[in-house]
C-alpha cells in the first residue's frame, strides 16, 4: 500500500485515507457505519460474502462490496442511497429468515452482531414477509472435541474459517455441502484431516458474530444459567 | 520417433504428408470401412452394441471389413450413426443402426455390395449421382460448420486423421510468426468467449500478456448446464483441435503452464484428451522446443469433481488449488492474478476450438461469418420437444425461429411451440413472440436471456412455465456454493415460492417478493452464478405472467402439468368396454371398472403420473386431463360391485 493520502467523498462528507486502503475500514474510522458480517480488519483478502457492505460508487454500474474496494483519489461513495438501503434490507431479511430468532436463550444475546445490524437497519429479527427457513440440521452439533456448533444460528460468514486458516498448526474448519445446506464442518480441506488436530485456540468462538460457535465449557455454563433462570421464573408465580 | 528438421512449417509439412499418406491408404483400402459414432452420446444410444453386432455378423458371413470408432456428428435423433465406406460407393451415412440393422447391412450390402439398404440411409457424405446427399437436408444445408467440421468424420484417437485434414497447420504458422501475431489475429477477429459472457478472448489474452510473470492457460471443460454437451462432444470428437487451440493460446500469451480442466463425469473425454496429448508430444507438437521453434509447453489434464459453480473462473482456480470450489470477488481478475497468484487465462473449449480456424483462414474470413459484433458461429445443443435434437452449429445472427423451425424440424408431434429456454439454467425463457430474436451475444441480452454456453431447450404447449422456473431455480440453488447471502438464501426463497405456486399454495403478494428477491440477487450476488440465477424467474414472470396468475388465483395450471392442480378422468363416451390397458399400467391401482364395464379413476388413489394417458390406445384416447381438478365432470360413475342390483354397500 502506498503512503499517498487521497481524498474521497462518502455521503457528501470529504474524508482522507491512504490510497489503496479498503473502503470499509476507512469509513468505519471516520464514523460512517457500514454493516458487515464476514469482514475482519486483519483480512488481506476479504471474502466479500455477506453482501451487507455494498455501496454505490459514482461511475460504476453496479454496487460493490466496500470491504474490498480500494480507495482512490476523488472517489464518490454513497452508502445510503435508496438502492443500497433496499439491497441491505433484502440481504438482512434473507439472513434472518434462516434464523430461529430465539435470542433470549442464545449465548450471543446482546453481543450479537445480527442484533446490532437489525437496530441499525430498523429491521425486525424475525421477518414476517418471507417464510421462515428451518434448515434441516439439528439444533446443536457437538461432535467436535472442544466446540459446540449451532448450525441454525450460523450466518455462514466464514470468519471462523478465516481465523482457523491463520492458525499455524493448520486449519480444520471449512465450508461443506452446497446451496441452502451449506454448513461449517470441522474437517478442513487438508489432505489428511486426521493428521491435524484442532489447535484448541478457540479463536473461532471469539470472532463468531452470532454465537453459533462456542467452546463446550462456556456453552454448558451458559445453558446451566439459562435453565436456572427458567426454573426460577417457573417457581415465582407459585 | 525420428523428428523432422527445418522450420515449424517445414517440419509440419513432413508430419502432414506422412499422415496424409496413412489416411489415403485407409481410403483406398479394398476392404470396406465401417465407422461407428462412439462418443458418449453414441455409446448411450447403443453404439458399442452396434459394433458387437457388426463384428458378429461379419464373422458369421465371412465378410472382411474394418470397424473404426469415430466421434459424434451431433445428430442425436439418429444415433447410433454409422458411416460405411464401400469401394465403388460414396461414403454412406446410416441412422439408428442397432445390432439387428448391423446384421442386415452386412448381409445385404457389405457382403457383395448389392443393396445399400436405402431404408436406413440418411445420405452420402459426398455429392453423388445415385444417392441423396446430406446437403439435401435442411439440417445440414443451413448449418455452418467451422468448429464441428471434422466431428464424427475423423477418428479422434488417431492424430493422423487430424493432421491429414490440415490439423496443426495453424500452430506451425503461429510458431513461425510468433505469439504476438497470433494475439493480433485473434484480437482482429474479435473472437468472443464462447463460455457465456462473450468477453473478447484477444483482449483477455492481452491483459495476461502484459503481466510479467509465468502465465497459465486453462481450458475450461467443466460443462455443467443440464442438457448441454457441446464441450464434451468437441473434446471427444476432435480433441486435437481443442489442443491446437490451447497451444496457440499459450503461444499468444506466452504461457509456461497449460491445463485442461475437465469434469470427472466425462471419463471418455478425459481418456481421449490424455491420448491426444501423448500423441501430440510424440510428434513434437507439444513438449520441449515445439517443432523446433524454441517454444516449450507441457499440458496436463485435471479432473474436476463435479460442481456447477466450478465453471466460474475463480471457483475453477480454487478447485485447481485443492480447495473447495468457491468463487472469489474480482478484482483481481484471474488474467492478472489467478492460479497460485499467476496471470491465468481460462477459455472455454469452444473458444479454443475456434482459434485454429481463425489462424488458418485469417481474421477477415472469420468476420465474414456471423454478425458484426458477434462474428463466427455458435454451437447449440438443442434438446426438448423438438423433431431433430442434437448439436447444431449456426452462424451468429440467425433467428431463433430459423434454428428451431427450419434447422431442427420444429416441435415434435405437431404440437405448438410455447417457449425456448436459451443459455442454460441461468438463461431466459423466451416466448414465441420473440422468436425473431437474432442469436448473438448482444441481442439475447437485450431480451433478458443470454447466450450462455449454448443450451437450448424447446418447450411445447404442455410445458408449465412456473414449473420450468422452479426446475431451473432448484438446480442453481442446489449448485450454489453457499458463500454469499443473496445466492445461498435468495435462490432458496425463490425456489420455495415457486414450489408453493406450483402446488397451488401461492399468494398473489409473493409475486412481488419474487421480483424483489430476483433483482436483489442479480445486483448483490458475488459471482455470475448468482447474478444470472434469477433469469428464468424474471423472464417467465415477464412473458408468462398469466400462467402465474392462473396458478395463484384460479388454482389452475394452464399446461395441466402441475400435479396438485390437475386431475385425470376417463371419458366414458370414448372408453371402450373390455379394454384393460390403463388398469394394467396404473402403479397405484386407482383405475376400476364401472358398472357399465368401462373404466374410471379413483381420485383418492390417483398420483397423477399420467401413465394411463400413454397406455390408452390412440383409437380410444379416452383419458382426459383437467385443471383445476374440480373440472372433472360428474359422469355418474358406479363401481361394478355396487352397481344396479347389488344391495351391498361398503
Amino acid at each position: 500500500m502506498s503512503e499517498k493520502i487521497v481524498t474521497i467523498t462518502v455521503d457528501g462528507k470529504k474524508i482522507t485515507a491512504p490510497e489503496g486502503a479498503w473502503l470499509l475500514p476507512v469509513c468505519l474510522e471516520h464514523d460512517i457505519y457500514i454493516p458487515s458480517l464476514c469482514w475482519l480488519k486483519e483480512m488481506d483478502d476479504p471474502p466479500a460474502s455477506c453482501r451487507l457492505c455494498l455501496v454505490e460508487i459514482e461511475g460504476l454500474p453496479e454496487p460493490v462490496a466496500s470491504c474490498r474496494c480500494p480507495v482512490r483519489e476523488g472517489m464518490v461513495v454513497r452508502t445510503n442511497s435508496d438502492e443500497i438501503l433496499k439491497l441491505r434490507q433484502v440481504a438482512f431479511r434473507l439472513l434472518v429468515s434462516t434464523n430461529d430468532g430465539h435470542c433470549n436463550t442464545c449465548i450471543a444475546n446482546r453481543s450479537c452482531e445480527l442484533q446490532q445490524i437489525a437496530k441499525f437497519l430498523h429491521q425486525p429479527l424475525r421477518t414476517k414477509r418471507l417464510r421462515h427457513i428451518d434448515r434441516d440440521y439439528p439444533e446443536i452439533i457437538d461432535d467436535h472435541p472442544v466446540l459446540m456448533y449451532e448450525p441454525k444460528k450460523c450466518v455462514l460468514c466464514g470468519r471462523c474459517v478465516y481465523v482457523c486458516s491463520q492458525n499455524e498448526r493448520g486449519y480444520k474448519l471449512d465450508f461443506a455441502k452446497r446451496g441452502m445446506d451449506t454448513i461449517i464442518s470441522f474437517y478442513g480441506s487438508d489432505i489428511d484431516p486426521a493428521a491435524k488436530e484442532c489447535a484448541d485456540c478457540l479463536a473461532c468462538t471469539e470472532i463468531c458474530p452470532v454465537g453459533a460457535l462456542s467452546s463446550k465449557e462456556k456453552w454448558r455454563r451458559f445453558i446451566a444459567e439459562v435453565r436456572l433462570k427458567q426454573e426460577q421464573k417457573k417457581q415465582k408465580p407459585s | 520417433m525420428k523428428q523432422p528438421t527445418g522450420s515449424p512449417v517445414e517440419r509440419l509439412a513432413v508430419l502432414g504428408a506422412a499422415a496424409g499418406e496413412a489416411v489415403e491408404r485407409l481410403r483406398q483400402s479394398p476392404v470396406p470401412v465401417i465407422e461407428v459414432g462412439c462418443a458418449t452420446c453414441g455409446r448411450a444410444a447403443g453404439a458399442l452394441e452396434t459394433i458387437a453386432g457388426f463384428e458378429e455378423a461379419l464373422a458369421a458371413n465371412g465378410v472382411e471389413a474394418e470397424i473404426r470408432r469415430v466421434g459424434c456428428l451431433g445428430h442425436c435423433y439418429a444415433e447410433p450413426l454409422v458411416t460405411i465406406r464401400y469401394p465403388g460407393f460414396p461414403p454412406l451415412l446410416y441412422q439408428k443402426i442397432g445390432p439387428g440393422e448391423a446384421g442386415i447391412l452386412v448381409r445385404s450390402f457389405l457382403k457383395d455390395g448389392s443393396d445399400p439398404c436405402y431404408e436406413y440411409l440418411i445420405g452420402a457424405l459426398e455429392p453423388d449421382e445415385n444417392f441423396p446427399t446430406l446437403m439435401d437436408y435442411p439440417r445440414y444445408l443451413f448449418e455452418k460448420r467451422v468448429v464441428m467440421e471434422q466431428c464424427g468424420l475423423i477418428d479422434p484417437e488417431d492424430i493422423d486423421h487430424y493432421l491429414a485434414a490440415g490439423g496443426y497447420r495453424a500452430l506451425a504458422e503461429g510458431l513461425e510468426k510468433g505469439g504476438e501475431w497470433v494475439l493480433e489475429e485473434v484480437k482482429a477477429a474479435n473472437l468472443r468467449g464462447r463460455g457465456g459472457a462473450g468477453f473478447p478472448a484477444g483482449r483477455k489474452w492481452e491483459i495476461a500478456r502484459s503481466v510479467d510473470k509465468t502465465r497459465v492457460i486453462i481450458c475450461n471443460g467443466d460443462e455443467g448446464d443440464p442438457g448441454a454437451y457441446m464441450d464434451r462432444t468437441l473434446l471427444e470428437s476432435n480433441p486435437h483441435q481443442v489442443l491446437e487451440g490451447l497451444i496457440l493460446a499459450a503461444l499468444a500469451i506466452g504461457a509456461g503452464r497449460a491445463l485442461f480442466y475437465i469434469r470427472a463425469e466425462y471419463p471418455l473425454a478425459v481418456e481421449i484428451m490424455e491420448k491426444a496429448i501423448a500423441a501430440a508430444r510424440e510428434r513434437n507438437l507439444l513438449g520441449e522446443d515445439i517443432l523446433g521453434s524454441g517454444f516449450t509447453l507441457e499440458v496436463g489434464v485435471f479432473k474436476g469433481s463435479g460442481a456447477f459453480v466450478c465453471g466460474e473462473e475463480t471457483a475453477l482456480i480454487s478447485s485447481l488449488s485443492g480447495h473447495r470450489g468457491m468463487p472469489r470477488p474480482r478484482p483481481p481478475y484471474p488474467a492478472v492474478a489467478g492460479l497460485d497468484g499467476l496471470p491465468t487465462i481460462i477459455n472455454n473449449v469452444k473458444t479454443l476450438s475456434t482459434v485454429p480456424a481463425i489462424i488458418r483462414n485469417g481474421h477477415q474470413w472469420f468476420h465474414e461469418i456471423g454478425t458484426e459484433n458477434s462474428p463466427g458461429t455458435a454451437i447449440f445443443s438443442v434438446v426438448g420437444e423438438v423433431e431433430y435434437p442434437g448439436l447444431v452449429e449456426v452462424p451468429m445472427g440467425v433467428t431463433l425461429a430459423h434454428l428451431v423451425n427450419d434447422i431442427c424440424g420444429g416441435v415434435k408431434d405437431g404440437k405448438a411451440l410455447k417457449a425456448v429456454q436459451i443459455g442454460g439454467p441461468s438463461g431466459g425463457c423466451l416466448p414465441v413472440s420473440l422468436l425473431d430474436t437474432e442469436i448473438d451475444f448482444d441481442s439475447l441480452k437485450k431480451v433478458g436471456a443470454m447466450m450462455g454456453s449454448g443450451g437450448l431447450v424447446i418447450m411445447n404447449e404442455d410445458t408449465c412455465m412456473v414449473e420450468v422456473a422452479r426446475y431451473f431455480t432448484d438446480f442453481t440453488q442446489g449448485e450454489s456454493c453457499g458463500k454469499c447471502t443473496f445466492c445461498r438464501i435468495g435462490t432458496h426463497h425463490l425456489r420455495e415460492i415457486l414450489k408453493s405456486i406450483t402446488i397451488g399454495e401461492g399468494r398473489i403478494e409473493e409475486l412481488e417478493d419474487l421480483e424483489e428477491i430476483s433483482t436483489s440477487v442479480i445486483k448483490g450476488s458475488l459471482c455470475s452464478l448468482g447474478k444470472t440465477a434469477p433469469n428464468p424467474v424474471l423472464t417467465t414472470l415477464r412473458f408468462f405472467r398469466d400462467e402465474y396468475l392462473a396458478h395463484i388465483e384460479e388454482k389452475r395450471c394452464p399446461a395441466r402439468m402441475c400435479r396438485n392442480l390437475t386431475a385425470f378422468y376417463i371419458d366414458l363416451e370414448a372408453c371402450a368396454r373390455g379394454c384393460d390397458a390403463c388398469v394394467a399400467c396404473c402403479p397405484t391401482e386407482a383405475i376400476f371398472t364401472t358398472s357399465n364395464r368401462k373404466k374410471a379413476i379413483d381420485q383418492e388413489k390417483c398420483v397423477k403420473c399420467g401413465e394411463c394417458v400413454y397406455a390408452c390406445p390412440p383409437e380410444y384416447d379416452a383419458v382426459r386431463r383437467v385443471s383445476p381438478p374440480e373440472l372433472i365432470p360428474d359422469q355418474g360413475v358406479q363401481p361394478l360391485d355396487s352397481g344396479a342390483g347389488s344391495e351391498k354397500e361398503q
